[in-house]
């Protein structure tokens, strides 16, 4: 019931009760990897899993940054991190790129093609990834992209194409046609038009594609275990392979500092971006 | 004359610039499908072959206790997962909905999961749900000897960490989605349920909730989508065990490709994989359509 805000009664207290309630569960894994991060070895062993730290300390976040091994190789996480780095940066651009100029293609020019596309386009977004990988794989060891830094950011842009063909698309498709119309008489062609009227005005959007590509490249796994290759495994990978290849005994702390750092860009990303990323979502999740 | 040469000349740009994005549709895309497609039918094992054997890998592969635990635990998983995210996430927009303090930091902390990767979701949980130092210590500890939290490590239980940890991303995925749709609803109705004195909760379930009917499908979509994508929370989480207890139909293509060098069997899983979200995704797709199109009425 919406209103009559104020009146203290047992329903509000129970709204609040259960919102509080919900609260605590989803902040409680991300307390929990913060305490385990600063804690101890016999600490973390003594088991109270939700204490404070006795003495807060950075040596796990500093093991895990740049000592943790990964098999025979112990470099720490900054490997992956620096890894990501190198592979989003290309990845959200060219993505980003590729995705603009095709959406204002198709919203505004309507070429030929444009609805067999389209639908491709969109049916994709459902299929799940592993129908396309063998094929990829192979055809990309054809042309020696395999295992390359472009081969992954070739790959990133591929499955980022639906996602944002259709955002531009829809962006594009709600400029008023009367903008555009005006700029074909006055003779300005496909270019000129998208670089000095289209582009300018798709800045909103381009920081909601910019928010979901971020987070999507920065999160992905399966691509970068299967194209990025050994050398550019990103940090997620770096990161699976650091706590699920452990021999012997086990240092929760150091795992927990290190998944809290993978975490860290992401986190970053929905905390500034605030409301842009639920419109991001919305914008993403909004076919045809 | 020139200004029609322009105009033709922005017509071709238009066209070449489509290209890229042409070709990644028909090579990657309808290409890539086919071919997969197209192995599964053959009997190729470490590499492709072209010995067409018609649906046998089909038969192996639905023969195959791997698959089947995989196809079972994905649909347990995937009602559950998605039942509960719903409901959870519908129910908090609602509460949040209520003109409640400090809106803005409960919705940043019922979403915040989701910008996550699951792979960190994945250890996040598995450090939590430890058997040996986890919330089972803690419990234990606590005095309640009783509580045996052991459920990553029970074959029977484990799929059910995996659904708590899949939940915990995606609830707030779905109150966002849910809140947007209260957010667009007519106010008028309120003032209407109000003069009739209909209960709140009445008018959420009876009124509300079918008016919401586009936004449940949107979320619907969007889960069922990553459901069947689920590999990394798995390999993150147990790594498919104990045993095979939580192995998954994506992560059974995975090894099998990689791993097992049984590329006929993988591709048949994964044909078996696109058959099931067509059958699943384009009814949800035709009713979200249909749902939009009488809200634009």
């Amino acid at each position: 019931m919406r209103g009559q805000s104020g009146a203290f009664s047992p329903v509000r207290l129970g709204i609040y009760g259960f919102l509080l309630i919900s609260a605590a569960f989803f902040l409680l894994p991300l307390y929990v990897m913060v305490v385990t991060s600063l804690k101890s070895m016999p600490e973390i062993r003594e088991g109270n899993l939700l204490a404070l730290p006795g003495a807060p300390s950075a040596a796990a976040w500093i093991k895990a940054w740049s000592t943790a091994c990964t098999g025979l190789t112990c470099n720490g996480i900054q490997v992956g991190f620096w890894n990501s780095v190198t592979i989003l940066v290309p990845s959200v651009a060219v993505s980003i790129s590729v995705g603009a100029v095709t959406g204002y293609a198709l919203s505004l020019w309507r070429p030929r093609g444009a609805a067999l596309l389209f639908g491709i386009l969109m049916s994709v977004a459902f299929v799940p990834y592993q129908v396309f990988l063998f094929p990829l794989v192979r055809m990309f060891s054809y042309v020696g992209l395999n295992s390359t830094l472009l081969g992954i950011i070739v790959i990133h842009t591929i499955f980022g194409l639906p996602t944002m063909t259709l955002i531009f698309r829809n962006y594009f498709a709600s400029v008023p046609i009367e903008l555009f119309k005006a700029a074909r008489v006055d003779g300005a062609g496909f270019w000129r038009i998208f670089g000095s009227i289209m582009l300018p005005m798709a800045v909103p959007i381009i920081v909601v594609a910019m928010i979901l590509q971020t987070t999507g490249i920065w999160n992905d796994f399966i691509f970068g275990l299967v194209f990025a290759g050994r050398e550019n495994f990103p940090m997620t990978v770096q990161l699976n392979n650091i706590v699920n290849s452990t021999q012997g005994e086990r240092e929760y702390n150091v795992d927990m500092a290190a998944t809290m750092l993978t975490a860290l860009v992401p986190l970053a990303v929905y905390f500034i971006s605030g409301r842009w990323f639920v419109r991001g979502i919305a914008a993403g999740a909004v076919k045809g | 004359m020139r200004f029609n040469l322009r105009f033709v000349s922005g017509r071709i740009a238009a066209q070449v610039a489509l290209l890229p994005a042409m070709l990644i549709a028909l090579t990657v895309f309808c290409g890539a499908t086919g071919w997969t497609v197209w192995i599964s039918l053959t009997n190729s094992r470490m590499l492709p072959n072209t010995n067409f054997i018609g649906l046998r890998q089909y038969g192996s592969l639905f023969a195959n206790e791997r698959w089947i635990v995989s196809v079972q635990n994905l649909a347990l998983f995937g009602a559950l997962f998605i039942v509960i995210s719903l409901a959870l996430g519908f129910l908090l927009a609602v509460l949040i909905d209520q003109r409640v303090r400090a809106e803005d930091l409960l919705r940043s902390m019922f979403l915040y999961p989701f910008s996550m990767s699951f792979i960190v979701t994945g250890l996040a949980w598995r450090w939590i749900l430890d058997p040996t130092l986890g919330i089972s210590k803690l419990a234990h500890d606590l005095g309640f000897e009783a509580i045996q939290f052991d459920w990553l490590v029970r074959q029977d239980r484990v799929i059910f960490t995996l659904l708590a940890a899949g939940v915990w991303h995606a609830a707030g995925l779905v109150m966002a989605i849910m809140l947007a749709g209260l957010r667009g609803i007519d106010q008028e109705i309120w003032k209407a349920t109000r003069i009739e004195g209909i209960p709140a909760w009445r008018t959420y379930l009876f009124v509300v909730l079918p008016m919401l009917k586009g936004s449940f499908a949107t979320a619907t979509i969007l889960m069922a989508t990553s459901v069947v994508r689920l590999y990394d929370l798995s390999v993150a989480m147990t790594n498919g065990g104990p045993g095979i207890a939580s192995e998954v139909p994506a992560k059974f293509v995975m090894d099998n490709l990689f791993e097992r060098q049984n590329i006929g069997l993988a591709t048949a899983a994964a044909t078996s994989m696109l058959v099931t979200v067509v059958a699943v995704v384009a009814p949800l797709l035709y009713w979200q359509s249909r749902s939009a199109e009488r809200a634009a009425r």
